[in-house]
């Protein structure tokens, strides 16, 4: 691949997609909230959702946490911990493929779905459609570079994308040369991901920021709001 | 002791005739739009019958309300916190929108547009979701009316429950009425509970529940939290909407418009003030019975001068006060117990409540069905109705209900004596346990119904609640984004369909498919 091509993708790239992920999601989030939501379509078919939706988050939960963790963790923290470089490769091969597996399912069915029934296809968004047949092809091009790290169990290979990813986050673009020699494949995953991200804040993917965790900590069941000043109010009325 | 103010609000559905005034004047002004088209904030419904949406009070099937737990403790039925967001990937609760039913139009435009053809043109259903033509309609917004469809299907009503099978039949012959039914606005609001984003609330002020619009997300778990079903997804904003309880007309002081717009005027509203510190202990009663009781403990005597002090310390205005004074609710649930709550064993202690039907069994009387005790039908003996008068509204417990019917009984007995007999008979005040001038204060309120009787809303103390200056001059209501209406049809976030009022596919000539 050309030199300045591989140092614009993998080291200039990165910074515009994750500029407009950060900003983009901001800008939303602070102007458009109204739009800010899950876009569920179980309403109108439950049909293939309640399998496909739950097989894809789960699968692509264990997936994101797991290039999330294995990508941005400085590969000298696994070295303390004593974790072989062989070891870990297995690892993200066995754990992230099974959930690949689990998650392209998913993707699978609910693609069928948002394309065939018509009900989901004539109220979705064009973006629907483009996110959903993104995440569908980033799957499979996840599941097709297993192949390819099964020629290189050593890790070496891995420690060079953990290195590049880490080097994206610590400023310093010239690790794109570490990942010029890797297989199409792998470059092309990488590629379609950071574009996840550019992409993001004009989807539905919005929604995984909503992610309600502090549903569980919330104390109490009830809500209620109140308009009334805590200041004391005018003397004229009653407070 | 906490106390807040509510405006509740009773159905007397021994006036109801069905009309569905109400449903229609209420979906003009906040249903008419794009992914809320089978959404009906208020509906009414024929009994016995399944409902909209079908089989919604079988909370086995459908999880909706609150269970307690054998620590005492309530949640809802759904789950927990941590059960509820297992499940929302797929919530496994939600009804699908054949519950509801499929929404449609027709396609008019082809009896302007058919060529010459032998047969004359029909105008045939169009799915206002796909914009394609519906095969056939299988289901709409009232599809039981006046006991319409097949006896089978109608039977499933989980109000017969604990009626004998073989009597069903027969019961139909004597017995119909109507149920209108909105969102309850809840004391102990499942919706609330169930939201994890935290976006839906009750107002301290006046009790109305609400969905915040911008930060809801979609999790749609309030829909099947309701038990009621009163939260509608719309499917094209992503958003979850329910009866505002028309928030706007009740603070400036005006009725609903389901309220206004009632022809039979069995609507009343009116301030009810309660406490908010007992409200849990009160939906954790172990008896299912004895939770109508435990609701009227909740809520506290408007003449009593230390509930009066304790609400003005609590931030309850002065003319909230007066008029929970004159609140026809008090009246009708408090002071003669003629009103009960809509299906109290949800636990959710609900604030729209009902008046029984009197009307079934004052004509089983006079047709003979019924025995007359001193003149009076004696209601205790149709057991059908009463039974299954008290699986709607009091969890199967019949005293209450009785005690209502012959409250209401005496009424029209006192009446009819001192109207055309002349003369005024106490007596029969007495025996339901009332004095002659609350029967004729019955009388006026629920009889008569005067516009002033029915409503007593007091407006809304906005000026002492919030500084408005900074408000001079902006646009008012917005779905935020400053002054923007949320209807730019080229929204860099937002798909087309999100553009309010324009119009989708559907506008296109469906016969050009062809």
């Amino acid at each position: 691949m050309d030199h300045a091509l591989t140092s614009f993708l993998f080291g200039i790239y990165p910074y515009i997609a994750l500029t407009v992920f950060l900003v983009g999601s901001l800008i939303r989030f602070d102007r458009e909230q109204f739009t800010w939501r899950s876009g569920s379509s179980q309403l109108l078919r439950r049909r293939q959702l309640r399998l496909g939706s739950n097989l894809f988050h789960l699968g692509i939960l264990v997936v994101f946490v797991g290039h999330l963790v294995g990508l941005l963790t400085p590969v000298e923290v696994f070295d303390a911990f004593g974790v072989q470089h062989a070891f870990k490769q297995l690892a993200a091969i066995v754990v992230g493929g099974t959930a690949a597996v689990f998650a392209l399912i998913g993707a699978t069915l609910l693609l069928h779905r948002r394309l065939f029934d018509a009900r989901i296809r004539k109220t979705s968004a064009p973006m629907d459609h483009a996110i959903l047949i993104i995440l569908w092809l980033q799957l499979v091009l996840g599941i097709l570079t297993i192949p390819v790290s099964l020629g290189h169990m050593d890790g070496h290979m891995m420690v060079l994308f953990m290195n590049w990813a880490t080097g994206v986050f610590t400023f310093q673009p010239v690790a794109a040369e570490l990942i010029e020699a890797a297989h199409w494949v792998m470059k092309l995953h990488i590629f379609l991901g950071l574009t996840v991200f550019l992409i993001f804040p004009f989807t539905r993917l919005v929604h995984i920021w909503s992610a309600p965790f502090g549903y569980v900590g919330r104390r109490g069941w009830q809500i209620v709001r109140s308009r009334r000043t805590r200041s004391p109010v005018d003397s004229r009325y009653p407070s | 002791m906490k106390i807040r103010a509510q405006i509740g609000k009773v159905l007397n559905l021994d006036k109801c005739i069905g009309c569905h005034t109400c449903s229609v004047t209420c979906k003009n002004v906040w249903t008419s739009r794009d992914g809320v088209e089978y959404a009906w904030f208020n509906n009414v419904e024929t009994k016995p019958g399944i409902g909209y949406p079908k089989d919604w009070e079988n909370q086995k099937r459908w999880n909706g309300g609150w269970t307690r737990k054998k620590n005492g403790e309530i949640q809802p039925r759904q789950g927990g916190k941590w059960r509820t967001l297992e499940k929302i990937f797929a919530n496994p609760d939600l009804p699908e929108i054949d519950d509801y039913y499929e929404p449609f139009t027709f396609d008019y435009e082809h009896l302007h547009n058919a060529p010459d053809m032998k047969a004359a043109p029909t105008a045939r259903p169009i799915s206002l979701i796909t914009g394609e033509r519906m095969q056939k309609v299988e289901w709409g917004p009232n599809w039981e009316e006046i006991l319409g469809g097949e006896f089978s299907k109608r039977s499933a009503d989980t109000n017969f429950a604990d009626v004998e099978k073989a009597v069903y039949g027969q019961f139909e012959n004597t017995f119909m009425m109507y149920l209108p039914r909105l969102c309850e606005h809840c004391l102990n609001p499942t919706c609330v509970a169930a939201c994890p984003s935290g976006a839906i609330y009750k107002r301290e002020e006046d009790g109305i529940v609400l969905i915040d619009q911008d930060k809801c997300r979609g999790w749609r778990m309030c829909v099947s939290g309701c038990p009621y079903k009163k939260i509608y997804y719309n499917w094209s904003t992503g958003k979850s909407e329910k009866c505002t309880f028309c928030y706007p007309r009740i603070e400036a002081g005006m009725p609903t418009v389901c309220s206004e717009t009632c022809v039979g005027r069995i609507r009343y509203l009116g301030v009810l003030l309660y406490d908010a510190d007992r409200i849990e202990q009160a939906a954790s009663t172990a008896d299912p019975q004895e939770l109508y009781d435990a609701q009227l403990g909740v809520f506290l005597d408007p003449f009593d001068p230390d509930v009066q002090a304790q609400a003005l310390a609590d931030g309850v205005p002065q003319a909230w006060l007066d008029a929970a004074k004159a609140s026809p609710v008090w009246k009708m649930a408090m002071d003669w117990k003629v009103a009960f709550p809509l299906h109290p064993e949800y636990r959710t202690l609900p604030m729209v409540w009902y008046v029984p039907p009197l009307s079934p069994v004052q004509q089983a009387a006079e047709s003979g069905h019924l025995a007359l005790a001193d003149g009076m039908p004696d209601v205790g003996s149709l057991r059908i109705p009463v039974r299954y008068l008290a699986n709607l509204l009091t969890a199967g417990k019949e005293q209450p209900i009785v005690l209502g019917l012959k409250r209401m009984m005496a009424m029209r007995q006192f009446m009819r004596a001192k109207t055309v007999d002349g003369v005024i008979d106490d007596s029969v005040a007495e025996a339901v346990g009332l004095t002659g001038n609350e029967i004729e204060d019955m009388y006026r309120t629920m009889a008569i119904a005067n516009y002033e009787d029915r409503f007593v809303v007091p407006t809304t103390h906005r000026e002492a609640a919030e500084d408005a200056y900074h408000l001079r001059g902006t646009c008012g209501f917005s779905f935020g984004n400053g002054c923007s209406g949320g209807q730019s049809d080229t929204n860099l976030f937002g798909p087309v369909r999100f553009a309010g009022g324009k119009p989708r596919k559907l506008s296109q000539n469906p016969t050009e498919a062809e």
